[in-house]
């Protein structure tokens, strides 16, 4: 039986000399590059954001998306690439992204008005090409509004970001780019972490502040599709130790900035809230 | 020594022509002069086989079948000298400006560079040829030899030293551009070719014809020997056109400014430049105004329309220009009919582009620039840039920059993305509200019970604030503001409560225990509006 088929593949490959070099080898599936999303958690749980593909990220205001995303451009902008934000509605704080990270003379930022001149100034920068991560947010956007572009969009954006080296960042409310997308994470938010005192007052490097003070929040990150895992290209050994049940979800803490960094006594207090 | 020149046949057609390539093939006649008494100034060689003649009129001319009659354009033959020019220069750093149709350059050592005078000789001719227009070239051991020899012989001649005599006697005596008087008395002596005037005796010829004489007896033989007058190199690159009706489409003109920036990247491509940017300058057609002065037909005098177009980096390519041009007045159209058309460029060293195998991925700048024209074309100019911090406590400040994108290797980058540590938490990042949204603040014991904005009411399930900024008190725009942090929860259309209603505090409760649309705002209560703003929500 053996020799039967070893003659067989003899006969084979003598005929498919000069046209397919090894037919009976067996080929690895690609290997996609994948960057650093700048948090360890989410890292561990996708494996990176892969690029020449669309990554999607989801979930309702204060879910913790922005902070992914601003994770991320800190992550690239770091690491010399050029990256560009197209945002649809205006909304983008450079004072927080700066003191995330973000190196904001490797930003281009697009201020946009509405969705269409979004997707149009998206357009453009994929087809311009060399960047090294395109964001396009549309968390402001109601996701009836986001429910108008055409599903052929993301396949074309999709189409355009592949075989080349730029990670195509979606964020929004609700899921719309579907199976376009190679990496769903959805988004959701936790209790609020608020610092009180005793005295109802902090005392921080001699500043005199009001009792209490945000000091961050839990988020919980869930692969709702990852291309990456279905076909292998990473193991999940390899990116799930930590993971949530299922190895699908992660929860990550989010710190507000003067809790990241030394507390400057910057604000001073009054004794309640404003006259009006 | 060593010297080679450029002559320009025809050059007055030839500056036409070199703006409208289209007329290379046909005959054409310049004309020149005031309506009606335009004149024939120059024809091209099919022109003349038509039967065009020097000195015609304008009407005369219009009777041949399928010559074209252009006026003559001053502005045409300045930017076609200018260019001959930069040919010199882009070969050689010593030229005489000789004439509006020749120059002759100084090519002693370019043997070692361009090894041979025959490579000079064609490299001159292909520039020539970028140029647009057809030019005789000659190289000869000393200046005038060479210049006779351009102006007499056609293509590419090149004299070697001791055969000048020899050369120039096939050529005819007008070659040397004699003056009327002596033209005619060498032709009633007989004297028609160079080599006949060469082989005169001079004592005789001084006699008769004197200094003169003398000086193209020696011009004839090629002996003359003389110094070159240098030119000076100019660093304005210009080019000109002069429009008989005026344009108003964007289309015709991209055609118009599409020719000159072909001519003008040709120009600086042989300078070995490049352009760090293109001023445009629109002669704009004079209108008639509204009102009793127009009744009277009392034109406007002639506007002039200027845009500057910066280039992150110096380039030459002529396509890429017209497409940022175009970008450019799309959105800013001249508003009149447009009769003359200027383009200068600011030359500058060409960008040399040193790929890295460790650096990033990087967009094209001049593919960047003109991404980034398109897309200030769909959201305008303000909105498209490099967010760059102010040195203000002001809430919100910032100003945009032109987004200038350069390739650096960083230690980050040497080390790869992968061998970073990343830490567990991330930074709470800020969305702002452009405008701030004006809101309603309700006080419960002196803290902020429910949130009302947007037609949304939300509960507040903590607070921390206020914090108190104000600045810029000497300005006309200061402020002073109260900030707060605010968690707030909306409940679901269903089960909104209004305010003030007995149920409200029942309902708080329940909306603190269920998983409702939840939210981190910063809202602030501006002292001098006297009002409450949500500035922003972390996300």
């Amino acid at each position: 039986m053996s020799s039967r088929a070893a003659t067989l593949r003899l006969h084979c490959e003598t005929l498919l000399a000069g046209r397919v070099s090894a037919p009976f080898d067996l080929r690895n599936a690609p290997s996609v590059e994948t960057v650093s999303a700048g948090i360890a958690p989410i890292d561990r749980l996708t494996g990176g954001l892969p690029r020449g593909s669309l990554t999607e990220i989801y979930g309702p205001p204060s879910s913790g998306i922005t902070s992914v995303l601003v994770s991320a451009l800190a992550s690239l902008t770091a690491a010399s690439e050029v990256c560009a934000l197209v945002d649809a509605r205006d909304s983008f704080d450079p004072h927080s992204a700066q003191a995330a990270g973000v190196r904001l003379e490797q930003l281009l930022w697009i201020r946009c008005r509405n969705v269409d001149q979004a997707v149009r100034a998206t357009d453009l920068l994929i087809q311009g090409g060399g960047f090294g991560l395109i964001a396009l947010d549309l968390s402001d956007i109601p996701p009836q509004a986001v429910r108008y572009v055409p599903l052929n969009v993301w396949f074309r954006f999709r189409r355009a970001v592949e075989h080349t080296p730029t990670i195509f960042v979606i964020c929004e409310q609700e899921s719309t780019a579907k199976s376009c997308a190679s990496l769903v994470l959805r988004m959701e938010t936790q209790e609020a972490r608020w610092r009180h005192t005793e005295s109802g007052r902090l005392e921080h490097h001699g500043a005199h502040t009001p009792g209490c003070l945000l000091d961050g929040w839990s988020n919980t990150a869930e692969v709702i599709r990852s291309r990456a895992r279905r076909e292998g290209w990473i193991s999940e050994n390899s990116i799930s130790p930590g993971a949530g049940a299922g190895g699908s979800s992660i929860d990550f803490e989010t710190r507000t900035l003067w809790n990241l960094h030394s507390f400057a006594g910057k604000f001073l207090s009054v004794g309640g809230p404003p006259h009006r | 020594m060593a010297f080679a020149s450029i002559f320009v046949p025809e050059f007055i057609v030839q500056a036409v022509v070199r703006a409208e390539p289209g007329l290379r093939e046909k005959p054409v006649a310049i004309v020149d002069g005031n309506p009606p008494l335009c004149r024939v100034v120059a024809a091209n060689e099919k022109a003349r086989c038509a039967g065009i003649e020097c000195g015609m009129s304008k009407l005369n001319a219009a009777q041949f079948a399928g010559v074209e009659i252009r006026p003559r354009s001053v502005a045409q033959e300045k930017s076609t000298h200018a260019a001959l020019l930069d040919i010199g220069w882009s070969v050689s750093p010593r030229i005489e400006d000789s004439a509006p149709d020749a120059i002759v350059l100084d090519i002693s050592g370019l043997t070692f560079l361009f090894s041979s005078e025959e490579k000079i000789a064609a490299r001159l001719m292909e520039l020539s040829r970028e140029c647009g227009w057809t030019a005789q070239v000659a190289t000869a051991a000393n200046v005038d030899t060479a210049w006779i020899a351009a102006r007499g012989f056609p293509g590419i001649t090149v004299i070697p030293a001791g055969q000048e005599a020899k050369m120039l006697g096939r050529l005819p005596v007008s070659a040397l551009s004699l003056p009327p008087e002596i033209s005619e008395t060498l032709h009633r002596w007989g004297i028609h070719t160079c080599a006949a005037l060469a082989a005169l005796p001079m004592q005789e010829l001084s006699e008769r014809l004197g200094q003169e004489g003398i000086r193209l007896h020696t011009l004839a033989r090629g002996a003359r020997s003389r110094s070159m007058a240098i030119a000076e190199a100019e660093n304005t690159f210009e080019e000109e056109m002069e429009l008989d009706d005026g344009v108003e489409d964007l289309e015709p003109l991209s055609f118009l400014l599409g020719r000159l920036l072909d001519q003008l990247s040709a120009r600086l491509r042989a300078r070995s430049l490049a352009a760090a940017s293109i001023r445009v300058r629109f002669e704009l057609e004079a209108t008639f105004e509204g009102g009793p002065i127009a009744a009277m037909g009392q034109k406007n005098p002639r506007g002039t329309y200027q845009r500057d177009l910066q280039l992150p980096v110096p380039a030459s390519d002529s396509k890429m220009l017209l497409k940022l041009l175009r970008l450019r007045l799309q959105g800013d159209t001249p508003g009149a009919p447009i009769v003359g058309i200027v383009i200068a460029a600011e030359a500058a060293r060409p960008r040399a582009a040193q790929g890295g195998l460790f650096l990033p991925s990087f967009p094209d700048p001049e593919k960047l620039e003109l991404t980034i024209a398109r897309i200030t074309h769909v959201v305008g100019e303000e909105n498209v840039g490099s967010p760059a911090l102010l040195d203000t406590h002001r809430p919100g400040e910032f100003q945009m920059r032109r987004f200038v994108a350069r390739p650096e290797v960083s230690g980050n980058f040497a080390a790869g993305p992968a061998s970073r540590n990343f830490p567990d938490t991330s930074a709470a990042s800020f969305r702002i509200f452009r405008p701030a949204l004006p809101a309603k603040l309700e006080l419960r014991d002196r803290q902020p019970a429910r949130l009302i904005f947007q037609d949304k009411r939300g509960e507040v399930l903590a607070a921390a604030g206020p914090w108190r900024t104000s600045g810029d008190w000497w300005r006309e725009d200061p402020w002073d503001q109260d900030e707060w942090d605010l968690e707030v929860c909306f409940p679901s259309e269903g089960k909104r409560v209004k305010a003030g209603s007995p149920a409200t505090d029942r309902a708080t409760d329940q909306i603190k225990e269920r998983t409702g649309e939840r939210g981190r705002y910063r809202i602030y209560y501006d002292a001098l509006r006297k009002s409450w703003f949500v500035r922003g929500i972390y996300d």
